[in-house]
């Protein structure tokens, strides 16, 4: 205790140099705790929009089915399997029939995805009651802001949509969109046009039929419905895992950079107290103090600016991490153009385990690189340390 | 009255009556008979056409020109001469299989499913309106509707409807010169009856005692303001021996 209460002494004694490092510390502490709350808000946010808007309980894939493949798309269509069917009859599940087509928005032609779904389902978040209230005699449509913004698209503007049927014939036709949704999920937004699933069983020709099946929330995935793939959430979620650890992977070199710099300057002050307060260690050794506990003397001093560290930034970084957390910063641009989900406010989430474990971290780097220089005083000699020469 | 009335009549008559006779001794080809008679202009055992496509983009036309040997409706190769960025891409068409070589990936790919959906060079036409080589007679049922002036020249009209699923359009009109025998303009429709493209020959030209479209015009007229796709024939030759090789795989690195 009392070689805390020296070593707290002495820190403080040092005045500008200690706070010097001390504030970079600080910052160094503050930033990544700042930058790892925003990859854990980022990923909670895209999961809580991809669960809400398109994933919800899972999901039925057709066989052929495969999202990365649009080569798959022509053939992934068929009526979902019977115990699939009866979850669909009870309303716990919903089809969704996926096509290619192509817009001509003022003549431009642009690729789509044509999806159809139930207009009347709440199994997703997607205000997809507008479809089934529309009365006009085109083909009623619905799509996302970004989509709208991309294809330069208004709510009541009429275009041609081209697809081709079930046996590979072309057809076309007239269609209006009916509302333009904002949703924070590319996945379900860009270059795509929501139809109502009837509406697009008629136009390809494939009655009954979907491509995949959303389970409701809370459903009961079933493992055992033949050819077709359950998929659950944890399957769809790992895109977003594989992200976040790859940015985190990235944020780690800016991390490992932060921490150089304070280990640095704390490293730099260590060996130059050590030079400057010799005669001090020949005295403390004279006076019968071993050689370990003065190394532990100058180790603690060192390790000490994390905790001072830790307090100047709870006492800047607070406030701030806090703001962040409860209102965000607004991004100053659209995040849906990204083509990731992204709030339109960043929000920090910190955890108290996150928190621990980066103030641990700081203080173990910052003790390390304070005991490295203090172990030239195992090998002063307290007559050479108190006439101020070392060896 | 009745004097004037019935002199009018007689003055009619005797202006349509002759009219109606040379339409009486016009006899109005079946389908099968104008599919044949332009088959025989159009196809040929084998040909080798060296042509240019100019596509009309909203800001800059480009032109491509390009070789091709062609043997029945089944084989045909070409290769693309200019603009330096396309030189020496090579595509292979074997029946329903289509291959496209790029020389600066150095890589042969096979252009299948929803690919074929998208254009060629950025042109109005898409690949699979180059893949088209089944017989119109085998899969169309056609109707001679009767004739039309078109651009001033006596043409028949003739409509052709899916007979069977999985054709990329269901109806088709086109005007035949009945002097040339060559489909002038074609129209092709959605199954919604909304008209998605049109072609037409703006140049005729005689090939080898054969009638042949020397600029032939593609128009996606879903593309509003679109200037269509010109495809220029310089050179043409018919019936020379073509080498198998040249319908090989192989043929695509060389």
């Amino acid at each position: 205790m009392l070689l805390l209460k020296l070593a707290l002494k002495n820190l403080l004694g040092a005045g500008t140099r200690t706070w010097l490092n001390v504030a970079v510390t600080s910052f160094s502490f503050v930033l990544i705790v700042f930058m790892s709350g925003f990859y854990q808000g980022f990923l909670e946010y895209a999961q809580q929009v991809t669960l809400e808007t398109e994933v919800a309980g899972g999901a039925y894939w057709h066989p052929a089915y495969d999202p990365d493949d649009p080569f798959t798309l022509d053939d992934a269509h068929g009526i979902p399997p019977g115990p699939v069917s009866e979850q669909l009859a009870a309303g716990k599940a919903m089809p969704i029939l996926l096509t290619q087509g192509s817009i001509y928005p003022e003549g431009r032609m642009m690729p789509v995805m044509v999806k159809g779904i139930p207009p009347n389902q709440n199994i997703v978040t997607l205000p997809t009651e507008v479809l089934g209230e529309y009365t006009g005699s085109a083909i009623p449509v619905l799509i996302g802001a970004g989509m709208a913004h991309s294809a330069q698209l208004e709510e009541g503007d009429v275009f041609t949509v081209r697809w081709r049927d079930a046996h590979g014939t072309y057809d076309a036709n007239e269609a209006e969109i009916v509302s333009i949704m904002r949703v924070e999920n590319p996945g379900v937004d860009m270059g795509q046009l929501w139809l109502p699933l009837g509406k697009l069983q008629d136009m390809l020709e494939m009655p009954g039929e979907a491509t995949y099946v959303v389970a409701a929330s809370g459903a009961e995935l079933l493992a055992d419905i033949g050819e077709w793939q359950p998929k659950p959430v944890m399957f769809f979620m790992q895109e977003y895992l594989d992200v976040i650890e790859m940015k985190s992977s990235n944020a780690k070199i800016l991390y490992a950079v932060l921490l150089a710099m304070a280990a640095m300057g704390i490293f730099n002050s260590q060996v130059l107290s050590i030079f400057r307060r010799r005669k001090e260690i020949g005295t403390l050794m004279a006076l019968g103090m071993i050689r370990s506990r003065v190394v532990a003397l100058f180790t603690a001093e060192g390790g000490m600016h994390s905790i001072l560290a830790f307090i100047l930034g709870a006492i800047w970084g607070g406030p701030l991490l806090f703001f962040v957390a409860t209102k965000g910063i607004p991004l100053p641009y659209d995040p849906t153009e990204f083509g990731v989900i992204m709030a339109p406010r960043l929000i920090g989430v910190y955890g108290i385990g996150m928190i621990l474990g980066t103030t641990l971290l700081v203080a173990v780097i910052v003790t390390v690189v304070s005991y490295i220089p203090a172990r030239k005083i195992a090998k002063l000699k307290p007559t050479e340390a108190l006439t101020g020469r070392s060896n | 009255m009745n004097l004037l009335r019935r002199s009018v009549i007689i003055l009619m008559l005797s202006l349509i009556w002759p009219l109606a006779l040379s339409a009486q001794s016009e006899k109005v080809p079946t389908a099968s008979e104008l599919i044949a008679a332009m088959d025989a202009n159009l196809t040929a055992k084998t040909s080798i056409v060296t042509s240019r496509m100019v596509v009309h983009g909203r800001r800059a036309s480009r032109t491509i020109t390009s070789k091709s040997w062609v043997e029945g409706a089944e084989k045909a190769f070409t290769e693309y001469l200019a603009p330096p960025r396309e030189a020496g891409t090579k595509m292979l068409k074997l029946e329903d299989q289509l291959w496209t070589y790029s020389p600066q990936t150095d890589r042969i790919i096979q252009i299948s499913g929803h690919m074929l959906r998208q254009s060629l060079m950025g042109s109005d036409l898409s690949y699979q309106d180059m893949m088209e080589d089944q017989s119109l007679e085998d899969v169309y049922d056609g109707v001679v509707e009767g004739s039309e002036l078109l651009n001033g020249r006596d043409s028949w009209v003739m409509t052709l409807t899916a007979k069977k699923e999985g054709l990329a359009y269901h109806r088709r009109k086109a005007w035949i010169d009945k002097e040339w025998l060559l489909p002038m303009r074609e129209e092709l429709f959605a199954k919604s009856g909304k008209l998605l493209k049109s072609s037409y020959a703006e140049e005729v030209m005689q090939v080898e005692g054969r009638w042949y479209p020397k600029v032939w015009v593609f128009k996606d007229e879903l593309k509003r303001n679109s200037k269509g796709t010109e495809w220029i024939i310089d050179e043409i030759a018919f019936n020379q021996p073509i080498p198998e090789a040249q319908f090989a795989k192989a043929a695509l690195r060389k």
